[in-house]
């Protein structure tokens, strides 16, 4: 029941909006935020109500919707789920907040698609039906499809069109992947209920797999990002980053991992390779940018690299980092585009060479970029490193796949320094250009816009043990999912009987315990 | 020792950043109390330090506990956790002790500056670090100071952010310190790989049971040692990746003395002795000694044709810190530390009396433009030759000692290294005693209206200057009297493992070449410019060649960061991502449209004509099933 | 009774409305066209309900008939304002959905 008054609350505030938009701009803008922050504070209880000594899905709600197709309204939360759900009630106010005086024209309509997709991304999180889930999937293109269309930039119509239509050209294929499990699954969309092996099911993953990295956005399914991204208004970017990428992510955790083992292991080597293209490519290509929000786009694709990277590690550290780092990244994009959004608003542009020493006119803008561009580059004690930290880690030592990946995502490490360093330069440092001499600084609205953002950098950076409890068992089952005989016997292979000692503490335990497991299921 | 002595030792930095961060806007209209509120954080830090040493004293036992738990999961775990031993001791002492004077120095030094509050919430910052960096007692937490200081080097050498090269010179290092870092990851991976842990304790003592070298080999430990080393000779700018330092000359004096010279930089060298455990298995010092002995030879040669003083300074680092490296690199992990120290406390010294010539010269760094200063500024002028003379080597001078410690270790291992080392020895008290004598001594060229106001720097200035001259000059014989028997030996015992080459040969007659070396060199150098202005440089091209360091930037700059700045922009961004990857997924999309568009025309408009399809459709189906069906 | 004689006039009576619709331009004649065809079906279905002694076949009549009004509602508001748009309503000169 919790879960579903987080999931609908926005949606209510669409109708109450509908219906009260006549008191005038303020009243609406109230509205709005006074129901994202009540979203965001009953979501607070699902984290409070979470059970962390259990992986399973937790507030579950099943009711019958449409029975005689097996379609049910079956919604939970797990540790892995539960975090992006926070993500997302946490961003929604963040991003009202935000957009309280940039919206020109149509703002109940504005507003309205913004609790609107809140509702449709809550929707996708927590759904355990595949059709529910394809609802929500779908149903969150369009408030999404009007924010770019209508409120978005110059070439707006050609960005919202690219981004709905990619994303569409991936939903088909996993429609025909969901139908594909409903009728292997004795009728019924219920995804608990689902246990492989699946027939043809390397067509099924890739089905599946090819939607969520268009999401994600894997390369080479990444140029609708850019293009949207520089057309979305701020708001649009940063939900777009903050959380629609995820989507993409998540499928893969939800779906593609547990549900086809074997034809993950088997594509493994091609995603991974992909994803570390992604992290290199996107860096460099990052690197060149003039235009500052094009820049974010790019290092998004190349992050994101990171995060799928992690996944396929079949690793707990691994995949655990991809969790966090997910977080990590909506967290610190999402603060990159609020931030390029605050300095276009004063300066009615993005492009790199129309500012310079920014920081002599903007002190505390320039100290919020500086821990955000930090965060993004990974500087251990903000959340960034913790995430890529582990899924490095997790990558080289499970061997799931070459340690020439590793090193090569590595470098994109060193390469996220370079573009996020260079572009610092070049915005805020130097002399300051004269039609910049009269930015005003942060007001004290945007100072509270990014307030909490930097807190929980700063918190994940330094503890992010609260984190990494909450979905450590939720991982754990997947990663036995996704391990499959061969992996065990791979972990024998390499750490033979006798060097226990090597094996220190917990991980000497879970060595044991993957192996009785392994002999129980002789 | 206790957790909570650890804790306010790292914690009291932090406290001083945060005060002078957060609350600097209050405290611009009393930038006094804003120094002295960094000052007496660094203060606090160094009594503890202190407390911290002396408990070490008489066979006490290290310390080593765990804070909290940060990173941890089924598999893994990883802590803030402090060790603090010997090594641990020394490292303190000298950060805080530096550290702390030149805080001291900078209230004076910064005084007027419009980022003065800045300054010291940074410079804390920095300390803060640099205490994780050496408290750890995993590789990850010295990842995290190693990290944190480049951090701080980064903002700090771009303190004048108005300043284009100083911005630059900021990002080059941040930078350049990445591609260190790269290797120092890996390393990290490596061992985790085959330890499960990052716990110093607990790797080194794996590495040294026979059961594990049995099992894993050394392959490994060769890799992770080799790729760790990539980290250090990232931090301790050497052979390949030295470039960052010189132009990290770009921030304020204080910052070079007390980053770039005392501390940061010698991390490399600290993470070596660290893991002289695995070095020592692994074999891989000769690798090390080899960097360091090259390191140290070409930056001594760079150091002879350059005019600006801190360029010198910076490229004697660059020497300085080869020799370390040479020192742990030969198995004399102790010299090598021992170096360390007395480095810190010559070289801090000698950037901080440059900054006071430039502070009398309004920021002059030309030394072609100085001469015959020592009338003016006596107190800055005896410090800096009692620097100069300590890292000449000159007999019982600090750098005397420890220099000798590692040559003589180094002719154990390679007789070539040791006369590697010897020459830079020589050219090391040359260029040296070139600086002072162009800069101190004959003929004043400088210009009027400077000189007009030339004067001695303020106390707040000069004391520190006077305190840090006397480690500077006497250190080496208290510590290192005895050579290997040292009492600086006998305290670091306990944390580094017997090394390799015994030296051997008559010490006394080791001490007598090294100072004839040193002593000829400052001869020589006296020769040439005690009467001679160094616009008089001769012009064939092995002097320019030198004088424009061989060239490296320029060469790094076209192989390296030309190439992949336009490859990014034309070939990846032009090419693959517009024309390639756009191209394909526009032209599908045009592709539907030209379908679409011949279709379009059968849509007429006139709704008979649909009628008639839709009738003539219905009869064909209804054809088919009354013939067919 | 014989069912064939309903049918055969309920044939006619659709084949009259296929043809008027096909070849009348008057959009009102069209559209009486159209409920000719309609109440073709309701004829037929009366018929066969009647013969088979079922009911269900005048229940759908009913719906037919309540389909076709809401039909003649509509459609004649959108013929009588396509009317005042462009004063005509044959049907050869709306076409503004051509492609």
């Amino acid at each position: 029941m919790l879960l579903s008054t987080v999931i609908f609350l926005p949606l209510l505030g669409v109708i109450a909006i509908a219906l009260l938009r006549g008191l005038g701009a303020s009243a609406i803008k109230s509205i709005a935020l006074a129901i994202g922050v009540l979203t965001f504070v009953i979501s607070l209880g699902l984290y409070t109500g979470f059970d962390a000594t259990t992986g399973t899905f937790q507030n579950v709600t099943q009711q019958a919707w449409i029975p005689g197709l097996g379609i049910s309204y079956h919604i939970g939360i797990d540790g892995i789920s539960l975090w992006l759900v926070l993500l997302t009630t946490f961003l929604t106010p963040i991003c009202i907040l935000a957009a309280w005086n940039s919206v020109e024209k149509g703002l109940s309509g504005f507003m309205m698609s913004l609790l609107a997709l809140e509702t449709g991304m809550l929707g996708v999180f927590c759904a355990l039906d595949l059709f529910l889930f394809f609802v929500f999937w779908e149903s969150m293109l369009i408030p999404m499809y009007f924010l770019i269309g209508i409120w978005g930039g110059e070439r707006r119509i050609y960005a919202t069109v690219k981004f709905v239509l990619y994303t569409m050209a991936g939903s088909a294929l996993m429609l025909v992947g969901i139908l594909a499990l409903y009728f292997q699954n004795n009728n019924s969309f219920d995804l608990t209920t689902l246990s492989g092996p699946f027939s043809h099911s390397d067509l099924l993953f890739l089905g599946f797999f090819i939607a969520f990295a268009i999401k994600v956005p894997l390369f080479p399914f990444h140029t609708w990002l850019p293009d949207a991204h520089v057309e979305a208004p701020t708001v649009g970017s940063v939900i777009l980053a903050g959380v629609l990428l995820k989507m993409g992510t998540y499928g893969i955790i939800r779906f593609c991992l547990p549900l086809f083992p074997e034809a993950a292991a088997q594509f493994t080597p091609l995603i991974v390779t992909l994803a570390v293209i992604g992290i290199i490519y996107g860096a460099l290509v990052a690197m060149v940018q003039p235009d500052l929000k094009k820049l974010v786009a790019y290092s998004s694709v190349s992050h994101l690299g990171f995060v799928v990277l992690g996944l396929f590690s079949r690793n707990p550290a691994g995949i655990q980092g991809s969790v966090l780092q997910m977080i990590n990244h909506g967290l610190s994009t999402g603060a990159l585009f609020l931030l390029v959004g605050m300095i276009y608003e004063r300066r009615h542009s993005r492009m790199i060479v129309d500012f310079g020493g920014l920081s002599k006119r903007m002190p505390i803008f320039a100290v919020i970029f500086m821990i955000v561009t930090l965060s993004s580059i990974g500087l251990p004690g903000l959340n960034g490193f913790v995430g890529e930290y582990m899924i490095l880690l997790g990558s080289f030592v499970e061997g799931a796949f070459s340690k020439i990946h590793v090193i090569f995502a590595t470098v994109g490490v060193i390469l996220a320094a370079v573009y996020m360093l260079w572009m610092f330069q070049r915005v805020m440092f130097g002399t300051l250009d004269k039609t910049n001499a009269e930015l005003p600084d942060l007001n004290a609205r945007e100072i509270v816009v990014m307030l909490p953002i930097l807190l929980f950098i700063v918190w994940i950076g330094v503890y992010p043990k609260p984190f990494l409890s909450k979905m450590e068992k939720s991982v754990e089952i997947v990663v036995t999912q996704v391990k499959t005989q061969s992996a065990i016997g791979h972990l024998e292979k390499r750490v033979p009987p006798n060097t226990q000692f090597a094996l220190h503490g917990k991980q000497h335990e879970q060595h044991e315990k993957i192996e009785k497991e392994a002999e129980t299921s002789k | 020792m206790s957790l909570e002595l650890i804790v306010v030792l790292l914690i009291a930095p932090l406290v001083g950043f945060l005060i002078n961060g957060l609350f600097g806007k209050w405290l611009k209209g009393n930038e006094k109390l804003s120094g002295w509120i960094g000052s007496v954080a660094v203060l606090i830090s160094l009594i503890c330090s202190i407390i911290a040493f002396a408990s070490l004293q008489g066979g006490g036992t290290p310390f080593d506990e765990t804070l909290y738990e940060w990173i941890t999961g089924e598999s893994f775990a990883f802590n803030i956790g402090f060790r603090v031993d010997a090594l641990t001791t020394v490292m303190l002492l000298v950060i805080t002790g530096v550290g702390f004077l030149i805080h001291v120095y900078s209230i004076g030094y910064m005084h007027g500056d419009a980022g003065y509050t800045r300054y010291f919430a940074y410079l804390n910052l920095f300390v803060f670090a640099m205490l994780i960096l050496v408290l750890g007692n995993n590789y990850l937490m010295m990842f995290v100071g190693w990290e944190g200081v480049g951090l701080c080097s980064y903002l700090l050498i771009g303190f004048w952010y108005d300043k284009k090269s100083a911005t630059d010179a900021g990002k080059k290092a941040f930078i350049v310190n990445r591609i260190g870092d790269f290797g120092f990851l890996l390393g990290m991976f490596t061992l985790f790989a085959a330890f499960g842990t990052l716990d110093f304790v607990a790797i080194f003592d794996a590495a040294e049971a026979d059961n594990f070298q049995k099992v894993f080999g050394t392959s490994t430990l060769v890799i992770a040692t080799l790729l760790l080393f990539v980290g250090a000779i990232g931090k301790s700018a050497q052979i390949p990746l030295y470039v960052w330092l010189p132009d990290a000359m770009e921030g304020p004096t204080p910052v070079s003395a007390l980053i770039h010279a005392a501390t940061m930089v010698t991390a490399g060298v600290y993470m070596i002795a660290r893991s002289a455990v695995l070095y020592n298995i692994a074999h891989t010092g000769e690798v090390v000694a080899w960097i360091g002995v090259l390191t140290a030879f070409f930056a001594a040669t760079i150091a002879l044709a350059q005019n600006d003083i801190k360029r010198i300074l910076a490229y004697s680092t660059v020497s300085q810190l080869g020799y370390m490296f040479l020192g742990v690199g030969v198995g004399a992990y102790a010299s090598g530390v021992f170096h360390l120290v007395t480095h810190a406390f010559f070289k801090g010294l000698m950037f901080l009396t440059a900054g006071s010539v430039m502070h009398a010269m309004a920021n002059e760094l030309d030394m072609r433009k100085m001469g015959g200063l020592k009338a003016k500024m006596p107190i800055t002028h005896w410090t800096f030759l009692v620097g100069a003379l300590a890292i000449a080597g000159f007999p019982f001078l600090s750098g005397f000692w420890s220099k000798d410690e590692i040559l003589h270790s180094a002719w154990g291992s390679s007789p070539l290294i040791y006369i590697i080392g010897l020459i830079t020895a020589f050219l090391t008290a040359f260029y040296m005693f070139r600086l002072i004598f162009v800069t101190f001594y004959g003929e004043s060229r400088v210009e009027p209206d400077v000189a007009s106001h030339l004067h001695e720097s303020p106390p707040v200035m000069w004391v520190p200057l006077a305190i840090l001259a006397i480690p500077s000059a006497l250190i080496g014989l208290l510590l290192g009297w005895g050579g290997h028997d040292s009492w600086f030996h006998h305290f670091t015992k306990s944390v580094f493992p017997e090394a390799h080459h015994e030296a051997s040969g008559n010490v006394v007659l080791f001490m007598v070449i090294s100072s004839i070396v040193g002593l000829a060199g400052i001869a020589f150098a006296w020769m040439r410019y005690s009467k001679r202005v160094p616009s008089t440089e001769p012009t064939n091209a092995l002097y320019k060649l030198i004088a424009n360091k061989y060239y490296i930037d320029e060469i790094y700059n076209a192989l390296i960061v030309q190439p992949i700045k336009n490859g990014s922009h034309y070939l990846l961004w032009r090419i693959v991502d517009n024309g390639v990857i756009d191209g394909i997924v526009n032209g599908v999309a045009s592709v539907i449209q030209i379908i679409g568009g011949t279709l379009r025309r059968l849509q007429t408009g006139i709704v008979q004509a649909y009628i008639v399809s839709m009738v003539l459709g219905i009869v064909l189906f209804l054809a088919y099933y009354l013939f067919f069906g | 009774m014989e069912l064939q004689y309903y049918l055969i006039l309920s044939a006619l009576l659709f084949t009259t409305g296929v043809i008027g619709v096909l070849v009348r331009r008057n959009a009102i004649i069209i559209f009486m066209c159209i409920e000719l065809m309609l109440n073709a079906a309701n004829l037929a279905f009366v018929a066969i309900s009647r013969s088979l002694g079922e009911a269900t076949g005048q229940v759908f009549v009913f719906f037919v008939m309540a389909v076709a009004a809401a039909e003649v509602a509509i459609g004649l508001a959108i013929i009588v304002s396509v009317f005042k748009h462009r004063e005509t309503i044959n049907v050869d000169e709306v076409n503004s959905l051509k492609g």
